[in-house]
Parts: C-alpha cells; sequence; structure tokens
C-alpha cells in the first residue's frame, strides 16, 4: 500500500508542480473559466428578461454552475495533455520501468487533476461572490455542487487520459477536448432546457451533461432536481472512462510507453 | 523596386505553403470558430425573444464573430511561424542576402492575408448554406470579403511584430488568452444596447474588437449602416498601420547586417 502511496504522490507532486509553475501551463487553466464566467454572466445577463427563465439566484449563478463544471473537466483534460506530453518526451516510459505499481501513475495523474481543479474552483468561486452571486442552497447543496464537478473532473480526466495512453503523442489533443467540449455546449448553457428550440433541444435532452447542469443549478437555487439520477449518470460515467483510462494503460504497457 | 516582387512573391508562397502543410495550423482557425457559432447560435436563438434584438435569426447575428474570431487565429500562426524562422536562424540568414526587409514583411503578410480571404469564403459559404441572408445584397458581401482582407493583414502584423519583438514561439501562444479577453469582453454574444451589467458594456463600448464585429454584423442584419462600417474601417485601419509600422522597425532591427 505505502509502495503505491509513493507512486501516486510521487506522479501527483510533479504533476502539480509541472502545472503551476509554468505559466504557459497555468495561465490557460485558470483564465479561460473566467472569460467564460464573465462573457456569459456578463455579456448575455439580459436573457433572464426572456419569457419563461425561471431561476430566482439569477443569471451569474446559473452560469456559474456551468462554468464550474467546465472548469472540472477542462482541468482533466488539460492534464491529459500532461500525460501525453510525459509519453511523447521519454518520461512516462521510465515511469512504467520504475513503478511497483503501475496503476499508481494513473491515479497520480488524477489526483494532480483533482487538486488542479480545486485551484481553478476556488478561484472562481471567489469571482463570482464578487460579483455579487446568489446563493439559495445550504451547506449540503454545495457540498452537493462540489461533488458533482468533482466526478466530472474525474471523468475529464480519466477520457483524456485513456487517450493519452493510446496515442502516446501532443497530437491528440484535439481528440481529447474536442468531445469535451462539444458535449459541455450541447447541454442548456445559456438557457433552461425548456426555451432550447430546434435541433439543440433534441440534442440537449439526451445529453447526460443536461441533467449534471440542472442538479448542480438546483443546488445552487437550493431545490436540486434529479439529484439521484445525476450522481448516478456522473459515477456510471466515471466507471466507464476509469475502464478506458487502465485499458489504456495496458496498451501503453505492451507498446512499451 | 520592381526586383523586390518576386522576393514578395516567394516568401508568400512560402508562407501559405509552409501554412498549409500543417494541418494544426489550418483546420481549428477554421473549425473552432464555426463549431463556436453553431452551438452559439442554436443555444442562444431564445435571446432574439428580446425587445430590440435586431434579428430574428442569432445564426445572422453570430455570423459576424467568426471572421474576426479567425483573424486572431491567424496572428498566433502568422506569428508563432514567424518567431520559428527568427528561432531557426532564418532571418538571420535572409539578412545575408540581398532580400529587402520590406518584401519579408509584405511576402509573410499577403500569405496570412491570402489564408485570411480563404477562411472568409468559407465562413460565408456555411452562412449561406444555413439560410443566413444578407441585407446588404451582393454589394455587401464584396464590402465583407474586403473587410475580412484589411483585418487578416492588421492581425498578421500584430502576430509578426509581436514575433519579430520577442523572437519566441510560446510567447506567441502565450499571448493568446490575451487576445482572446478582447473577443470576449465584446459584444459578440448580444448588442451593446441589450448587455445588462454597466462595466462589461463599458468594457464592451472601449473594446476596438466590438466595432470590429459590428461593422461585418451590420451588412449581414443591418444593410447599409455608415456609422457601424465608418467605426469598423477606422479602427482595423489604425490597428494595422500601428502594427505594420512597429512590426517594420522590429524587423530592421532583426535584419541588421553586421
Amino acid at each position: 500500500m505505502s509502495a503505491m502511496w509513493n507512486v501516486v504522490s510521487g506522479v501527483a507532486w510533479r504533476t502539480l508542480k509541472n502545472a503551476l509553475t509554468n505559466p504557459q501551463i497555468v495561465l490557460p487553466t485558470m483564465l479561460f473559466p473566467l472569460f467564460f464566467f464573465t462573457a456569459f454572466a456578463g455579456g448575455l445577463s439580459q436573457l433572464r428578461e426572456i419569457p419563461g427563465f425561471d431561476y430566482p439566484p439569477g443569471y451569474t449563478a446559473f452560469q456559474f454552475v456551468f462554468v464550474l463544471l467546465q472548469s472540472a473537466a477542462f482541468s482533466g483534460v488539460f492534464t491529459g495533455f500532461g500525460v501525453a506530453r510525459d509519453f511523447e518526451s521519454g518520461f512516462a516510459k521510465r515511469l512504467l520501468l520504475a513503478a511497483p505499481h503501475r496503476s499508481g501513475i494513473v491515479l497520480g495523474y488524477g489526483l494532480a487533476a483533482l487538486f488542479r481543479w480545486v485551484v481553478v474552483a476556488v478561484m472562481l468561486t471567489v469571482v463570482a461572490l464578487v460579483a455579487g452571486m446568489e446563493i439559495g442552497g445550504g451547506a449540503v447543496d454545495l457540498v452537493g455542487l462540489y461533488g458533482l464537478a468533482l466526478l466530472v473532473n474525474f471523468c475529464g480526466f480519466f477520457w483524456a487520459g485513456g487517450i493519452a495512453m493510446r496515442f502516446r503523442t501532443l497530437q491528440a489533443a484535439p481528440l481529447m477536448q474536442m468531445p469535451v467540449f462539444l458535449v459541455l455546449f450541447f447541454a442548456p448553457v445559456y438557457v433552461p432546457l425548456e426555451l432550447l428550440e430546434g435541433w439543440i433541444e433534441a440534442v440537449a435532452s439526451v445529453n447526460p451533461v443536461t441533467y449534471l447542469l440542472e442538479t448542480g443549478r438546483g443546488f445552487v437555487a437550493g431545490d436540486a432536481p434529479h439529484v439521484l439520477g445525476a450522481f448516478a449518470i456522473a459515477i456510471g460515467m466515471g466507471v466507464a472512462f476509469w475502464t478506458w483510462a487502465f485499458l489504456g494503460l495496458r496498451k501503453a504497457e505492451i507498446a512499451g510507453g | 523596386m520592381s526586383s523586390s516582387w518576386p522576393q514578395v512573391g516567394a516568401i508568400a508562397r512560402r508562407s501559405l505553403v509552409r501554412t498549409a502543410r500543417q494541418p494544426a495550423s489550418v483546420i481549428p482557425p477554421i473549425v473552432f470558430p464555426l463549431a463556436l457559432m453553431t452551438v452559439n447560435a442554436a443555444g442562444l436563438q431564445s435571446s432574439t425573444d428580446l425587445p430590440g434584438f435586431p434579428t430574428e435569426s442569432f445564426l445572422a447575428f453570430a455570423l459576424a464573430v467568426p471572421f474576426i474570431q479567425g483573424a486572431l487565429f491567424s496572428t498566433m500562426n502568422a506569428g508563432t511561424d514567424l518567431a520559428r524562422d527568427v528561432q531557426t536562424g532564418f532571418i538571420n540568414r535572409l539578412a545575408l542576402t540581398a532580400l529587402r526587409d520590406w518584401a519579408l514583411l509584405s511576402g509573410q503578410l499577403a500569405g496570412v492575408v491570402a489564408l485570411g480571404i480563404v477562411q472568409a469564403l468559407i465562413y460565408l459559404a456555411v452562412g449561406l448554406a444555413a439560410g443566413v441572408e444578407f441585407e446588404s445584397g451582393p454589394a455587401g458581401v464584396l464590402v465583407l470579403l474586403v473587410y475580412a482582407a484589411i483585418v487578416s493583414l492588421a492581425f498578421g502584423a500584430l502576430g509578426a511584430y509581436l514575433a519579430l519583438r520577442t523572437g519566441s514561439g510560446e510567447t506567441i501562444q502565450a499571448m493568446f488568452p490575451v487576445l482572446f479577453v478582447f473577443l470576449f469582453i465584446s459584444s459578440m454574444n448580444a448588442p451593446r444596447d441589450l448587455i445588462g451589467v454597466d462595466w462589461f458594456r463599458t468594457a464592451a463600448t472601449l473594446n476596438p474588437v466590438s466595432y470590429m464585429i459590428e461593422c461585418v454584423r451590420s451588412l449581414i442584419v443591418e444593410g447599409w449602416d455608415a456609422q457601424a462600417l465608418v467605426l469598423g474601417f477606422v479602427f482595423v485601419v489604425v490597428l494595422g498601420i500601428v502594427s505594420i509600422a512597429l512590426a517594420s522597425r522590429a524587423l530592421r532591427t532583426r535584419m541588421t547586417r553586421t
């Protein structure tokens, strides 16, 4: 167990140190969620005036939940970029040779993705509160919101990590981020599901992210719908992507890193 | 002067071929703005119900954004390529030849403008195929293409200046979030008079990118709006002149024969 923890903590520490001390990595991670939050909550706030838009905490909180989940997913995806970079540079090959428990390598990257997102989430929450975000839910609701986002973070990392260990090159980066970007934006990002029209309404209705988003917004409003369903979806996706990532590790082992 | 034209042509050709050979430089500037426009147009269609919204189609409203967003991508690409030339010593080797510095810059920018026009034609084709109607008619389409070329020139020159000044591709890439701020804090998703948050409306009003987007948007959704056109052209021409002047100065320093 201690040997496993040594691998997990070592990989997590190195990944986190790289991510937080390199401006080229840390700036996009920190700034993009803020850009999205500012542009959506600031530039589109009049959408609350659309007939049928009913979200008591207001438009800032409505967008905060989306950007929080988005930052969780992308902190995971950006950590996947680091995995690909480590394979490209040959570092991962040495890691595979040295680690007594190779599963710990994946878990270490996953832990780094989590800490990386925590930094972004704290910053985003502070900015949202300073911007006047109202919260109708209690402490339990907020634990639910951040718990849901944490599961999204795991899903984002295990998806991207699985790709990174299969392709073992940064050229696979679009494959890691484009599907995540699309699945997030094919949800009710700007207005509630009931106000969407046309093809986006049909797509959003069957998009699992829609349920996560509605539950997350419900947590902030203090009236979360389909909580069990949302957590079941998030945990189900987490298990599926966990399996995907560890199968990716096997492929990397077979390929010799 | 006439002997310099083949030099401009050769550099322009090199710029185009090099870009075309890098799918990572060609595909994102085309696909990403279109993807963002598609999801925004679908998700924000209901905002056309707001009193005072200038059109019933959010797609028509949003079509202006890719033209400017694509130009921002071009800035990064042009800058990164030129920075690579600095880093690899290509510019130093050119300094040993008879190549004029203005010919190098003109050639580089000609390649960027050509790519910008191709991008604009693709955005235009996608918009027309999706049923967007140009209120300003065929003449408006021509004005839009001219504007797209000038925007590419201005942003390309800005990228060239950053590349020649810093000589680092990584620095150019790190500028990307800064350029993105200008796009996001603008009237890209809503008309300025419908932005409810005061500080955001003020920032969007002070942001030149708002006027560039509104210039293109006016041709699509309003017809001929002299004020929007004048403001859009003035801002982009000023940006172009300043950027070209700065890039020329930086290039003279880079190409100093010692």
